[in-house]
């Protein structure tokens, strides 16, 4: 459910301007009919997908229900923005694109059937979907098998690279290892307690960051490790653990609903941001409408978006969302890792003059895309995007200040040497 | 770590195991007196929780919206109307449905699920599919320092404070009031109790009402530790089971004494061992106790 | 002839043989491969429902954990897949080749003792059926020797799938935690994602199905079933003729959980992966509404029950995803209340009787015809031409005149 829209006066000023703007572009889907004919179906689909001369029709695979669609509610909204950007600039190939849209209810069995349908009934030419690894890894098998081709838009543990995924997040050492090296160095972290919750991607995570922080980057030391299943709400005996512990840093990667319940006790215990050190790595705004501003205020996240960013590129993208979902909507990073997902999609099949998967694939190494609000991006051959990283810490009002930012676009490496 | 230390740590864990004792208690309680007096299980119970989470979230909104000075006070007024609106709901509940089914324990079950499951689909439709949290007022949050290094949760305080009025007004009200009379009749010889003239009738529906009423006050103070989303109801219906069934199904002595034990166990356990294999440990010594001894620990009568 | 009849009789055969073709022929003539594929899904599911009707419908023990078996068996067979799946050279890039992938993320360096035996079909195929019967004996011996049964033993064996699913998610590091085990493609070389493999995937479990449908029938036809019936309605008094009871309920329940770890098994087989959200409580309260939509007391409506209940759920999610909880909450609360016994008791109760009643009216119809024309002297034929109105008495005149 999306929330209701404020019918302040500057926003239906807004919104009438996008839909002049709009208003104006037939003349543009009429060129778009053009370019429909100058790429004939016969040439563009030649896998049987489910294209036409005026239409192309993609899936949507998110939890809109369960314990994740807290997280994962962002990213169906910003890539349906920018769906319907893109059709309202006349579409791919003069084809405007049509949206099935599945919900996986935060259940990666689930996620693995409707993916099938996605690919195997509908044939549709790409799918933008899934959030935690694990739904990934539940659908990658039928991915690989019925080549298809999915965008992935969260931050996650890497040791991954696969022919039929493109990720639009972080992989672990973008997000972990330089979020490890600038707490170490400027909050002079030392004793590090991982804590998170128990599936693949934290549990993934917190290998790489103890292998950092003992081995490789020479941090410090964990004194303790503890994981939680998913939905869990009773942190205090694990918060009395790291008040035995002390550690100089919280390095969290508790991850959905029990967010809330983990900064909540928290506070509850006396730990707040002005006392103790902590770095997460599942925090975006998303889930601060959860958690709440007083709970997590003084504690920083790791990743390569926030919404305040100053840039124009952002400036543009947060007024659309806005108008599009109302002035309390936020934007998470893997929200926007979602809207890059349909243009770096849409750039990839103009390059190839075509919908067919494998020449999708073979087009993306290389695919820039200047206007997306993180700043600039750039598609690696291994199917991950070169971006900056960036630290913020979170305010009372709920939104995030940014503190640092890394100086140059970190390469993407999934199969860090010295990590295995 | 000096020892004064180690003795906060102890008092703070002591602490949480009083906390996860009182959730316990406060879900058991409802549950206990419908078990007790009409052998029903309801297995809508997580959903009236949550009907009474859903309701302090939206006294949140409202006093938000009307009265956004009065976000210090609204509380406990929230709390009131969660008992009463789950009262309301398990009223209408019992007229409905259960009335029919009290021959059949074991269809009474499904029955339930089934409610449970629409409940479920209504508070996804009709409020949120997302989980929501209302937004408590200041004097709930933080914590209580008496002395360096305590840290004692207020919000456990509440609910420790909370679960205590709620089961001393239960006590005396079973064994002082009226009510309190006819539901002990009743429970003690239910032809007698008719023939002396108890509509048992109106009482099951009055039990049933005041027990789900209790598990809305449940889902209120347990907005204060965590979200509530369509599905919270299920992650407390089996742990209230095992209390219920644990402590002898029509004591409520027994209710506090399963509650306290499987609390601290777990707290305990969960200490020195990671947090799942600590329930692990909890559940399983529950069923090995239930299956030495399957009428639980306080029985006054053995039921089938 | 007679003998035959009464065979088809006596084991309701007709039923039977009516599933078998729908199932063995209509289905895969009319469905393409992936709802064949679906329906393949949901029958594995009905080897939990025939299961239940006989613990449930004949033994009257309620059992809210059945997932739990149903994992372990499916759990078994998909350690077995798993470790075909995860040989060295497919998992070179991992830290430690040749053990799953979720071991290595979970810092696991070599196999635990207790994955050994699943290196060997055999041992996996005993696995399925030997080890959730040995949990079912084991918790069915402890508690209906104490003649523990009811509502109480409809918790414990809720609590038993809680813990198995906490125990399971817990334990990610030998299990795949709640990731599940994924990435199951072949079976001793053999490519079960094929289409030509799901096909025959598919007629293996209908076979199994209607094996175990008539195993139970053959148990429900004999002695045990009487027993078992008169049991479920008035245990004392079978008690004081002498059986031990308790024997019985723990042969079924172990019957229902070997037929579960089949299910299990198979379900591995054909959907490629196992996971704790198929363990836990939800599911298993699901798997008895299939019985109870069928009829708790009918083998072949479960089968249908089961069809019915996930076919509505598949269909229903994709178009009214809100619309599909409503539902199945009617369904539960139905089932209970306006029909117990299912669509089985329906079509007995109702359907039948109403069927029977009409042929009875209608050979007493016809009786009367017959009776009337007999009593009746015989109607003359018209004179010549046949005036319209036939022949008429002496002194009438047609409308002519």
């Amino acid at each position: 459910m999306s929330r209701p829209s404020d019918p302040s006066r500057l926003l239906d000023l807004r919104r009438r301007r996008l839909l002049q703007g709009a208003a104006a572009l037939p003349a543009l889907g009429l060129g778009g009919v053009a370019l429909g004919q100058q790429f004939p179906t016969a040439k563009v689909n030649t896998t049987k997908l489910a294209v036409t001369d005026t239409e192309v029709t993609v899936g949507q695979l998110h939890s809109s229900s369960g314990t994740m669609a807290i997280s994962e509610t962002g990213s169906i909204q910003a890539e349906q923005l920018a769906i319907d950007q893109i059709n309202a600039m006349g579409g791919i190939l003069g084809r405007k694109i049509k949206v099935i849209k599945e919900d996986g209810a935060s259940d990666w069995p689930t996620f693995a059937e409707k993916s099938k349908k996605l690919l195997v009934n509908d044939k549709v030419a790409c799918v933008f979907g899934c959030w935690t690894s694990a739904s990934r890894k539940a659908v990658l098998p039928v991915f690989e098998k019925e080549n298809g081709l999915l965008y992935y838009p969260t931050f996650y543990e890497g040791l991954e690279q696969s022919k039929n995924v493109i990720y639009t997040g972080q992989e672990a050492t973008q997000q972990i290892i330089w979020g490890l090296d600038w707490g170490a160095k400027e909050k002079k972290a030392k004793t590090f307690f991982l804590v998170g919750s128990d599936y693949i991607w934290p549990r993934t995570s917190m290998k790489i960051a103890r292998k950092h922080i003992e081995t490789v980057g020479k941090l410090g030391s964990v004194k303790g490790e503890e994981y939680y299943p998913l939905g869990h709400t009773n942190f205090n005996s694990l918060i009395n653990k790291i008040k035995v512990a002390k550690p100089d840093c919280i390095f969290a990667a508790v991850v959905g609903g029990s967010n809330v319940a983990f900064y909540k006790q928290l506070k509850a215990a006396g730990i707040t941001g002005d006392k103790q050190f902590l770095l997460t790595l599942s925090v975006t705004e998303d889930e601060m409408t959860g958690v709440g501003g007083e709970n997590f205020a003084g504690f920083y996240s790791s990743m390569k978006y926030f919404q305040t960013l100053d840039n124009p590129n952002n400036k543009k993208f947060v007024e659309a969302f806005k108008a599009k979902y109302g002035k309390d909507a936020v934007i998470g990073d893997v929200t926007q890792a979602g809207y890059l997902g349909p243009w770096l999609w849409k750039a990839a099949v103009e390059k190839a003059g075509s919908f067919d998967v494998d020449k999708v694939v073979a087009a993306s190494p290389g695919i820039e895309l200047k206007t997306a609000p993180e700043g600039y991006v750039k598609l690696d051959a291994n199917h991950h995007l070169w971006s900056k990283s960036r630290i913020a810490q979170g305010q009372p009002d709920g939104s995030f200040k940014v503190v640092a930012e890394s100086p140059d676009l970190i390469k993407p490496d999934p199969f860090p040497k010295g990590y295995q | 770590m000096t020892l004064s230390d180690m003795l906060n740590i102890g008092l703070m864990q002591g602490f949480a195991g009083l906390s996860l004792f009182a959730v316990l208690l406060l879900m058991g309680l409802g549950l206990a007196i419908i078990f007790g007096q009409m052998g029903v299980i309801n297995m809508a119970h997580g959903e009236f929780m949550a009907i009474g989470a859903y309701t302090v979230y939206m006294s949140a909104l409202a006093t938000e919206r009307i009265a956004p000075g009065a976000m210090a006070y609204y509380f406990p007024v929230a709390i009131v109307l969660a008992f009463g609106v789950a009262f309301v709901f398990g009223w209408i509940m019992e007229w409905a449905l259960i009335r029919h089914l009290y021959s059949r324990p074991l269809d009474t079950l499904l029955a339930t699920w089934g409610v449970s499951l629409g409940l479920q689909q209504c508070f996804r439709t009709f409020i949120n599919p997302k989980e929501v949290s209302p937004t408590l007022p200041e004097w709930l949050m933080g914590s209580w320092s008496p002395a360096e290094g305590l840290d004692i949760p207020i919000n456990g305080l509440f609910v420790l404070s909370l679960t205590a009025l709620v089961t001393t007004g239960v006590l005396v009200a079973l064994h002082k009031s009226r009510w309190g009379l006819r539901v002990r009749a009743t429970v003690a010889n239910r032809t007698m109790a008719n023939a002396t003239g108890i509509d048992t009738k109106k009482t099951d529906r009055l039990t049933f009402a005041i027990g789900c009423g209790i598990a809305g006050v449940a889902g209120a103070a347990f907005t204060t530790i965590g979200s509530t989303g369509p599905t919270s109801g299920q992650l407390y219906i089996v742990d209230s089971f095992l209390v219920v069934t644990f402590g002898g199904a029509a004591s409520l002595l027994g209710t506090v004494v399963s509650a306290f034990g499987i609390a601290q166990t777990q707290s305990i356990a969960e200490f020195f061992m990671t947090g799942s294999m600590a329930k692990v440990l909890t559940l399983s010594l529950i069923v090995l106790i239930l299956m030495l001894r399957p009428q639980g620990l306080f029985a006054s009568k053995v039921r089938r | 002839m007679e003998s035959i009849k009464a065979l088809i009789k006596r084991y309701q055969l007709g039923s039977l043989l009516l599933l078998t073709l729908l199932l063995a022929v209509v289905l895969p003539l009319s469905l393409d491969i992936f709802r064949l594929n679906l329906v393949g899904k949901y029958l594995c599911y009905a080897f939990v429902a025939v299961g239940l009707v006989m613990v449930w419908g004949y033994g009257g023990v309620l059992s809210l954990g059945q997932g739990v078996f149903f994992g372990l068996g499916g759990y078994a067979m998909a350690m077995f897949l798993k470790l075909e799946a995860s040989d060295p050279e497919s998992t070179r890039i991992q830290s430690t080749p040749g053990i799953p992938d979720f071991m290595d993320w979970n810092q696991i360096t070599e196999l635990p003792l207790f994955w050994l035996p699943f290196k060997s079909l055999p041992l996996t195929l005993l696995a399925v059926v030997l080890v959730p019967m040995a949990l079912a004996w084991l918790i069915s011996f402890a508690m209906f020797k104490r003649r523990v049964g009811g509502v109480y033993f409809a918790i414990i064996t809720q609590a038993v799938a809680l813990i198995l699913t906490v125990l399971i998610i817990g334990q990610q590091g030998y299990t795949g935690g709640v990731n599940g085990m994924t990435d199951l493609k072949t079976l001793l070389g053999w490519d079960t994602r094929t289409d030509s493999a799901k096909y025959i995937l598919y007629f293996v479990c209908v076979a199994l199905l209607i094996g175990s449908i008539v195993l139970c029938r053959w148990i429900q036809t004999s002695k045990l079933g009487t027993l078992l019936l008169a049991m479920r309605d008035k245990e004392d008094r079978v008690r004081f003729s002498g059986y031990d009871v308790s024997n019985f309920k723990v042969f079924t329940f172990c019957l229902a959980a070997g037929l579960s770890g089949i299910g299990g098994a198979l379900f591995a087989l054909q959907v490629g992966f196992m996971s704790p959200s198929f363990v836990g409580i939800v599911p298993s309260i699901e798997m008895v509404i299939f019985a109870a939509v069928g009829g708790r007391m009918s083998l072949v409506g479960a089968v249908y029950g089961t069809l019915l209940v996930n076919a509505g759920k598949t269909l229903f999610s994709e178009s009214f995803p809100d619309l599909w909880l409503f539902l199945m909450a009617a369904l539960f609360i139905g089932v209970t209340m306006a029909f117990p016994m299912g669509l089985a008791g329906l079509w007995d109760e109702k359907i039948k009787p109403w069927w029977q009643r009409r042929r009875v009216e209608r050979q007493a119809d016809a009786e009367r015809l017959a009776a009337a024309h007999a009593a009746y002297p015989e109607v003359l034929p018209p004179r010549g031409g046949g005036k319209a109105g036939g022949d008429l008495p002496e002194g009438m005149s047609g409308q002519g005149a």
